[in-house]
C-alpha cells in the first residue's frame, strides 16, 4: 500500500517538474538566444517575460484546429500524440538521485529502476522518429515530406554512433541499469577529482561523451543538425501542416527529447547526482553559497536600480533566492534535494550548451550531414569503444 | 509504374517562403532532394516604376528611384539624378557630389550588411542577422539625420543635396566609421573560418565568368568569379576617380567567393567613406541652376525672382532638353542604369532601369541545377537579388 501511495506522490511530482520545466525551457531558450543577439526576448507577459510560456499555451490553445485536405486522418492524428508520449516516457527511469529516508520512509528518487534501463531509455528515444516519419507522410504537404524523409534518415544514422557510444560507460560500469550506473561514478581520485566517466580509468570516455552530446544534438533536430525543420529550406519541415495543440505536441516533444538526451548524458558520463567534490569536503553548502550569491547580486542591482521599479522587483527576486539557500540548509530535505540540484546542474549546463550553439552555428547540408555521422562519428566511436574494451580488459576494473 | 521507376517530385518554393527573399518564386523538380530543373518566376511585385514615372516631373520622379532597389535608395537617387543631369549639362559642385560618394559608399555598406545576415541566417546562423542589424540601425539613423528617413530618402535630386546637411554631420559618421571594422572582424570571425559555413559555401553555386557576362550578371557575383569589372573604377562618375579603392576579385566563382567579395567591398567602402569624409570640400551643396534647384527659403522670401522660380518649379517643373542618355552606376548589386528620353517637356518620356538583380537572377537555374534543396537557399542568398529591382 505505502509502496503505491509514494509512487504516485513520486510521480505526480515528477509529472509536474517535468511539464513546467519543458514551459520554461522554452522560455529560457529565447531569453538566451535573445542576450546572444543583444535583444531582450520576451518581455511583455508578466516581469521578464516569465508569463509567456502561459500566453503560448493559451495562444495555441485557441488556434484553429487545421487539417489538411487529402492528408490521412488517423495517422495525422497519430503522429503528435506518439511524438509527445514516446518523448516524455523516459522521465520515468532516469535516476535523479539515490536511496533516501524521506519523514523514515526509505524509497529510490527516480520512478521505476529497470534492470535494463539503458535498452528501454534507447527504445523508447528512437521510437520517437515514427511520430515524426508520420507526421510527414500524413500531412499531404511535399514541404512535410521532404522534412519527415530528412528526419526519419537522419535519427536512424545518428542511432548508430549513439549506441556505440553509449555501449563504452556500460563496460565501465559493467551493469545495464541506470541507476548502477550513477552508483559505479560515485567516489573520487585523490579525494578531489570525481570518478565520473568521462574522468573513469582505464578509459575516460572524452570522445565518447563528445560523440554522444553530437548524436544527441542530430537526434533532437537541433542546429546544426536541424535539417527535417529546417524553416528557411523546408519552411517547418514534417510539421509545416500542423496547428494549434498539434503543433504544440510537435514542440514540447523536442523540447523533451533535450531534456531526455542532456539527462541521459548526464547520467552516462557526468556521474549523474554525484556532487562535483566530496560531501565531506563541504559540497553539500554549494548550493546554498550559490542561491546565496545570486540573491545578493539581486539585491545589490535592487539597491542601485537601473529602472524605478527595480527597487521593488529586485528585492523580491533576492528574497526568493535567499529563501532558495535556506531551504538546503534545512537537514530533513536535505538528502532528497541536494541529488536532484547536482542531476539539474549538470543537465541544465548541458542544456544550455545546446541553446548557445543554436545561436552561434549554421546547419549542415542534408549529404554532408549523413557523410559526416557515417564517415566520420560513426568510425570514431567504433573505435573509441574498441579502445575502452581493450582497457577494461587488460586493466580490469 | 514499374518497380524501378522513380518519379519526380514538382516543389513550388514560393512566392510565400520564408528565404525566397520577397516573393519570388522558384518551380523546382525535385529527384529526392536533387534539382533536376529550376525555373525561377518573376513578377510578383511588379510596382508599374517605370510606367508611373512618365507622369511626374523630373524631380517627382525621385522619390519614386527610392522604392525600386529599397536596400541601396541612394544608389537608384544617385543614378537618375547623374542621367537627368546629364542631359540638362549641369555642373554640380564638389560638395555636393563628395557628399553624393559617401552618403552612396555607406548605403553600398548598409545593403552588403542586409545581404550578409539574412544570407547567413539562410544557412542557419541566426545571430549573425541580428549583429548586423545593429551595425544597420546606426546607418539608419545617419540617414535619418541627414534626410529625415531612415530608408526612403530621396536625398539626391537633380542638381545637388535635397537639404544642406545637418550640423555636426560628420561626428556619427566618423563613430560609425571608427567601429565598424573592428565589427566586420567579429562578423568574420563567426563565419569565414567556420567549418560548417565552409561546407555549405565552397564549390556550391559556381558559374564561370564567361557564362555570368552572356546571362547579363553584374557587380559583385562578376567579381567573385575572376572578372576585375566595377564601373567606378571603368567610368567613373561623381568624382569616383578621385578615390583611393580596391576592387576586391576572387577567382573561385562559388558562394563562398562572393561572400568574400562582398566583406571586403563593406572595407574599401568604409575607406572609401573615410576619405570623404576626411576631405570634404566646403562650397555650395547644389548647383547654382535657378530653374532646376530651388531657391533657399531667405530667397524666396525677399527676391521676386526666387518667388517665380520656387513657383515655376513646383507648378510645372523644369524643362530638360531634348535627348536621351543612359547612366550607369555601381549599385550594391552590380550595374544599374537610368536610361531616360526627354521629348523636351517636364516630364520624362521613358525612363527605362537597368536592375542589377534581374540580370544576376538569370543564373539562378544555371547555379543550382543538379544540386540540392540546400544549395538553392545558398545560390539564392549569394546572389543578394531585391525583388523591387527585378520587377519595377
Amino acid at each position: 500500500m505505502t509502496f503505491f501511495v509514494i509512487t504516485l506522490i513520486k510521480a505526480a511530482l515528477w509529472a509536474a517538474a517535468i511539464l513546467l520545466s519543458l514551459l520554461y525551457l522554452q522560455w529560457i531558450e529565447r531569453k538566451v538566444i535573445a542576450h546572444v543577439q543583444l535583444r531582450l526576448g520576451p518581455s511583455r507577459v508578466g516581469p521578464h517575460g516569465l508569463l509567456q510560456p502561459l500566453a503560448d499555451v493559451m495562444k495555441l490553445l485557441l488556434k484553429e484546429d487545421l487539417t489538411p485536405a487529402g492528408a490521412h486522418k488517423f495517422l495525422y492524428l497519430l503522429a503528435p500524440f506518439l511524438a509527445v508520449s514516446l518523448a516524455l516516457v523516459p522521465v520515468v527511469v532516469l535516476p535523479f538521485g539515490p536511496e533516501v529516508e524521506v519523514f523514515g520512509v526509505r524509497t529510490a528518487l527516480h520512478l521505476a529502476d529497470l534492470n535494463i534501463g539503458v535498452l528501454f531509455l534507447l527504445a523508447v528515444t528512437s521510437l520517437g522518429v515514427y511520430g515524426t516519419a508520420l507526421a510527414g507522410w500524413a500531412s499531404n504537404s511535399k514541404y512535410a515530406l521532404l522534412g519527415a524523409l530528412r528526419s526519419s534518415a537522419q535519427m536512424i544514422s545518428y542511432e548508430l554512433p549513439m549506441a556505440i557510444a553509449v555501449v563504452a560507460p556500460l563496460l565501465l560500469a559493467n551493469t545495464l541499469s541506470l541507476q548502477g550506473l550513477a552508483e559505479a561514478q560515485g567516489g573520487y581520485y585523490g579525494g578531489w577529482i570525481p570518478r565520473w566517466n568521462v574522468f573513469q580509468l582505464p578509459a575516460p570516455q572524452i570522445f565518447g561523451c563528445v560523440i554522444f552530446l553530437i548524436s544527441g544534438f542530430a537526434e533532437t533536430n537541433r542546429v546544426p543538425f536541424d535539417l527535417p525543420e529546417a524553416e528557411n529550406e523546408l519552411v517547418a519541415g514534417f510539421h509545416t501542416e500542423y496547428s494549434s495543440l498539434k503543433f504544440a505536441s510537435f514542440f514540447m516533444a523536442e523540447y523533451a527529447n533535450m531534456i531526455t538526451s542532456c539527462a541521459f548524458a548526464t547520467v552516462l558520463f557526468f556521474g549523474a547526482w554525484q556532487p562535483l567534490w566530496p560531501e565531506a569536503k563541504g559540497s553539500g553548502y554549494f548550493p546554498t553559497l550559490l542561491f546565496g550569491l545570486a540573491g545578493l547580486v539581486a539585491l545589490y542591482h535592487g539597491l542601485h536600480p537601473a529602472r524605478p521599479k527595480d527597487r521593488i522587483t529586485l528585492p523580491v527576486v533576492a528574497l526568493a533566492f535567499f529563501g532558495l539557500a535556506a531551504v538546503f540548509l534545512i537537514p530533513v530535505v536535505r538528502p532528497v534535494l541536494l541529488p536532484v540540484f547536482w542531476f539539474v546542474l549538470k543537465a541544465g549546463s548541458l542544456l544550455f550548451t545546446f541553446m548557445w550553439v543554436r545561436a552561434t552555428l549554421p546547419r549542415f547540408r542534408y549529404d554532408q550531414l549523413m557523410a559526416f555521422t557515417w564517415k566520420f562519428l560513426f568510425p570514431v566511436a567504433m573505435v573509441n569503444l574498441l579502445a575502452t574494451g581493450l582497457l577494461v580488459a587488460v586493466y580490469g576494473k | 509504374m514499374g518497380p524501378h521507376q522513380t518519379t519526380r517530385t514538382v516543389l513550388n518554393m514560393g512566392p510565400q517562403h520564408p528565404s525566397t527573399h520577397g516573393v519570388l518564386r522558384l518551380l523546382l523538380e525535385l529527384d529526392g532532394e536533387i534539382i533536376v530543373k529550376a525555373e525561377p518566376d518573376i513578377g510578383y511585385l511588379h510596382t508599374g516604376i517605370e510606367k508611373q514615372c512618365e507622369d511626374k516631373t523630373y524631380q517627382q520622379v525621385v522619390p519614386l528611384t527610392d522604392r525600386v532597389d529599397y536596400l541601396a535608395n541612394l544608389s537608384n537617387n544617385l543614378c537618375y539624378c547623374l542621367a537627368v543631369e546629364r542631359l540638362l549639362g549641369l555642373e554640380i559642385p564638389p560638395m555636393a557630389q563628395w557628399m553624393r560618394v559617401m552618403l552612396t559608399e555607406l548605403t553600398r555598406i548598409s545593403s552588403h550588411l542586409v545581404w550578409l545576415g539574412t544570407h547567413a541566417m539562410d544557412t542557419g546562423a541566426m545571430s549573425v542577422f541580428l549583429y548586423c542589424f545593429r551595425e544597420r540601425e546606426d546607418l539608419l539613423r545617419i540617414f535619418e539625420m541627414f534626410s529625415g528617413q531612415r530608408m526612403m530618402t530621396s536625398y539626391f535630386r537633380v542638381g545637388g543635396l535635397a537639404l544642406e546637411p545637418p550640423r555636426g554631420w560628420d561626428q556619427p559618421i566618423r563613430a560609425f566609421l571608427d567601429a565598424f571594422p573592428e565589427h566586420l572582424e567579429q562578423y568574420e570571425g563567426l563565419l569565414t573560418a567556420n567549418p560548417i559555413w565552409l561546407l555549405r559555401t565552397k564549390g556550391v553555386g559556381v558559374v564561370p565568368a564567361g557564362e555570368l557576362v552572356n546571362l547579363g550578371v553584374t557587380g559583385p557575383m562578376l567579381r567573385a568569379a575572376g572578372l576585375a569589372w566595377d564601373i567606378r573604377k571603368a567610368e567613373p562618375y561623381s568624382a569616383y576617380d578621385r578615390f583611393e579603392f580596391e576592387v576586391p576579385t576572387r577567382t573561385e566563382g562559388d558562394v563562398y567567393a562572393r561572400y568574400q567579395v562582398r566583406v571586403d567591398e563593406m572595407r574599401q567602402s568604409a575607406r572609401i567613406a573615410r576619405q570623404a569624409l576626411d576631405g570634404m570640400p566646403s562650397g555650395p551643396w547644389a548647383a547654382d541652376a535657378p530653374k532646376v534647384v530651388l531657391p533657399d527659403r531667405e530667397k524666396m522670401k525677399t527676391q521676386m525672382e526666387a518667388l517665380i522660380h520656387h513657383f515655376k518649379i513646383i507648378y510645372e517643373g523644369f524643362k530638360v532638353p531634348e535627348g536621351e542618355v543612359y547612366q550607369a552606376i555601381e549599385s550594391p548589386r552590380g550595374e544599374l542604369g537610368y536610361y531616360v528620353v526627354s521629348d523636351g517637356s517636364a516630364k520624362p518620356y521613358r525612363v527605362h532601369i537597368h536592375g542589377p538583380s534581374y540580370g544576376n537572377l538569370q543564373s539562378t537555374a544555371r547555379m543550382i541545377q543538379g544540386r540540392m534543396i540546400a544549395d538553392v537557399i545558398a545560390s539564392l542568398g549569394s546572389m543578394d537579388f531585391v525583388l523591387g529591382d527585378v520587377d519595377r
